[in-house]
């Protein structure tokens, strides 16, 4: 792999992660996952001893004490193989664990972000709202502050893990009058009285990761377990984003991978008209097509991760590479179903999955209106 | 107590092609892993220092400079020390003067206690050179070790056999050679990457090591290939259906029907 924006370190942390994916990944626990909806503890707990869950959390918070490209290089490894392993990987080296790393103090790094990313423990990120979308400024859930706690009143929704979730990382007004800077972020923990989940949705796709509403009826969260200080929620939510759509990109370059790969690999077995459907300019061609959007989707991605590691301002490469990335993959996954065929709607072949999986990325973490929104707004700021 | 592990970087033979005209493998483009026997060697040290923190767990391989990414490999799953013997004239070596050159390496690290190897590696096969190291350092050797317990100045271990083991206790230092039912190796972990990279790789060359350019590489090997083949496949086997006496009935036809009978 000569590629620019990698060192031989990170050549060996793709071959671990993808070592990784091919010998534990089976079809037989995918198709598993998929019928069970249930992700097997002991793949999470091999992932957890190979460090998949901290890459970028420093060593001293038991994190690996790797970097935005090692990130980015499990991510797509496990991608290629399993969309919902890989979401299993974002959750505690991005959105949950981000907040804590960005605005928590030593004791709250101590209690919550080293059991997430040893894999001891589960967290969530809950910032959705039924009528908080891509405005997440408008957040109705309010945290009321009563001596040296607050009460929570709300309702979260379309929560990535929170019915398995230990804990989850709120966002909340503290005061509705001042809008997104009466946002503060809280740690919760989901068994506290007053905390509940709702039904765990039925998904078209990434099956095997629950999603659900987390419904506040009045819970109590002590004040010790407030990130920053109140009024830090929207900036402490938008870094996290900011940063955490690498990791969607991530995601989308790798299910785009795999979708290639099976594409490929269908056009030279697939005989039709006495010859394999690849020897077809119409075959070919389309294969030709996704091979260099994808390759094109990989250096955008790369590159957001190089600026990161070598502190340079990630924001509008983050969003081209997660708006672009994750479009295309779906145009891949299209197209790789339309190569296989009548067997590409069958859920026995994996490109199926694959396709249903993806259909996620240009929504969750930033629509790419949204990215739009951000790469436009750079551009056009006075 | 400080194992040492020989290891081999080897092409991926599940990826390697053969040249039709030529007969030869095909390695360009075809990726390098450590040899998987040697994994299982490695992985049986490191569980023994899983077991006793005092045990020290060296890696030593001869091969070119490329070969650092294997010890790299090797580090990343958690041995303390790493050795490269790497010498242009350690180049074109058979078994025999590679035994010469790693039994020439592993005198110079200090403190071996007993020496762990793979069976043999998957690119030549020949399973010699782990006993002829054991041969030029004077200490004895097992073959086929599937199952290894330390004990005192000695080491209980089973050796494969086709229909069943041999239990063999062997005083120490000795090598013991190791095959894939003795483990399954473990995976390295990112931050151990990390970590690997920090660490320093001892690189030797003849002088190093105290050898003649006489007594290795090409120079010193006996054996040279005058050509490769690939045998031609055999044809797919048939199974027979029926019971004893049909199946009986059918096999004594098929061996008239060739002449065989």
């Amino acid at each position: 792999m000569a590629e620019a924006f990698f060192t031989e370190q990170h050549e060996l942390i793709r071959k671990l992660a993808r070592d990784f994916a091919e010998k534990e990944l089976t079809k037989e626990v995918l198709d598993q996952v998929e019928e069970t909806e249930e992700f097997p503890e002991e793949i999470l707990t091999k992932m957890a001893k190979a460090g998949f869950f901290g890459i970028k959390i420093p060593k001293e918070l038991g994190g690996q004490g790797a970097d935005a490209r090692s990130y980015v290089l499990v991510m797509e490894e496990i991608a290629r193989v399993s969309g919902v392993a890989s979401i299993y990987v974002s959750s505690p080296n991005s959105l949950s664990g981000g907040p804590l790393l960005l605005a928590g103090n030593d004791e709250q790094k101590e209690k919550y972000l080293r059991p997430v990313v040893t894999g001891q423990k589960k967290l969530a990120f809950a910032l959705t709202e039924p009528g908080a979308g891509s405005d997440a400024g408008s957040v109705a859930t309010v945290a009321k502050k009563e001596g040296d706690h607050y009460v929570l009143n709300g309702r979260k929704c379309f929560i990535t893990m929170a019915p398995l979730s230990d804990y989850a990382v709120v966002f909340a007004k503290t005061d509705v009058t001042k809008g997104n800077r009466g946002l503060s972020a809280f740690v919760v923990d989901m068994h506290a009285p007053g905390v509940s989940c709702g039904k765990p949705e039925n998904k078209m796709g990434v099956i095997g990761c629950a999603t659900s509403d987390i419904i506040l009826d009045n819970a109590i969260v002590p004040e010790c377990d407030r990130l920053g200080e109140e009024g830090d929620g929207f900036k402490i939510a938008m870094q996290t984003l900011n940063t955490g759509r690498l990791g969607v990109s991530a995601q989308s370059i790798g299910v785009a991978q795999g979708c290639l790969d099976e594409a490929v690999k269908y056009a030279k077995e697939r005989k039709q008209f006495g010859r394999p459907i690849g020897s077809f300019q119409a075959i070919s061609f389309m294969i030709a097509e996704m091979a260099t959007k994808l390759e094109a989707a990989k250096q955008l991605v790369y590159k957001a991760a190089y600026l990161m590691d070598t502190k340079q301002d990630a924001t509008l490469n983050a969003s081209m590479a997660k708006y672009y990335a994750s479009e295309v993959c779906n145009e891949i996954a299209q197209k790789a179903v339309q190569i296989h065929g009548g067997y590409g709607f069958i859920k026995d072949y994996k490109i199926e999955r694959m396709f249903r999986d993806c259909r996620v990325f240009t929504i969750y973490e930033g629509t790419s209106q949204v990215q739009q929104m951000v790469i436009g707004g750079k551009l056009l700021k006075k | 107590m400080k194992i040492l592990v020989c290891v081999k970087q080897v092409p991926d033979t599940n990826e390697v092609k053969i040249d039709p005209v030529k007969g030869t493998l095909i390695r360009d483009g075809v990726p390098s892993i450590l040899n998987p026997d040697d994994a299982n060697a490695l992985e049986a040290a490191l569980q023994l220092k899983d077991k006793d923190s005092s045990v020290q767990v060296a890696v030593l391989t001869m091969g070119p400079p490329q070969a650092n990414y294997m010890l790299r490999e090797c580090l990343a799953m958690g041995a303390d020390e790493a050795y490269l013997l790497s010498d242009r004239a350690f180049g074109g070596a058979d078994t025999c003067a590679t035994s010469t050159t790693i039994a020439a390496g592993i005198k110079k690290v200090p403190g071996v206690d007993v020496i762990f190897a793979g069976r043999q590696a998957i690119d030549g096969d020949t399973a010699q050179v782990g006993p002829q190291v054991a041969q030029r350092l004077g200490v004895p050797v097992v073959t086929y070790v599937q199952d290894i317990q330390m004990g005192d100045g000695k080491v209980t271990v089973q050796r494969q056999m086709e229909d069943g083991y041999e239990v063999i206790e062997v005083k120490t230092p000795c090598l013991l050679t190791c095959v894939k039912e003795l483990n399954d190796p473990r995976y390295m972990s990112v931050g151990a990457i990390v970590d690997a990279y920090k660490k320093d790789i001892t690189m030797w060359n003849h002088v190093d090591v105290a050898l003649d350019p006489a007594d290795c590489g090409l120079n010193a090997s006996p054996t040279q290939v005058f050509r490769s083949f690939t045998p031609p496949q055999k044809g797919k086997g048939e199974m027979l259906s029926g019971t004893v006496s049909e199946m009986a009935g059918a096999l004594v036809g098929k061996l008239v029907e060739k002449h065989l009978v």
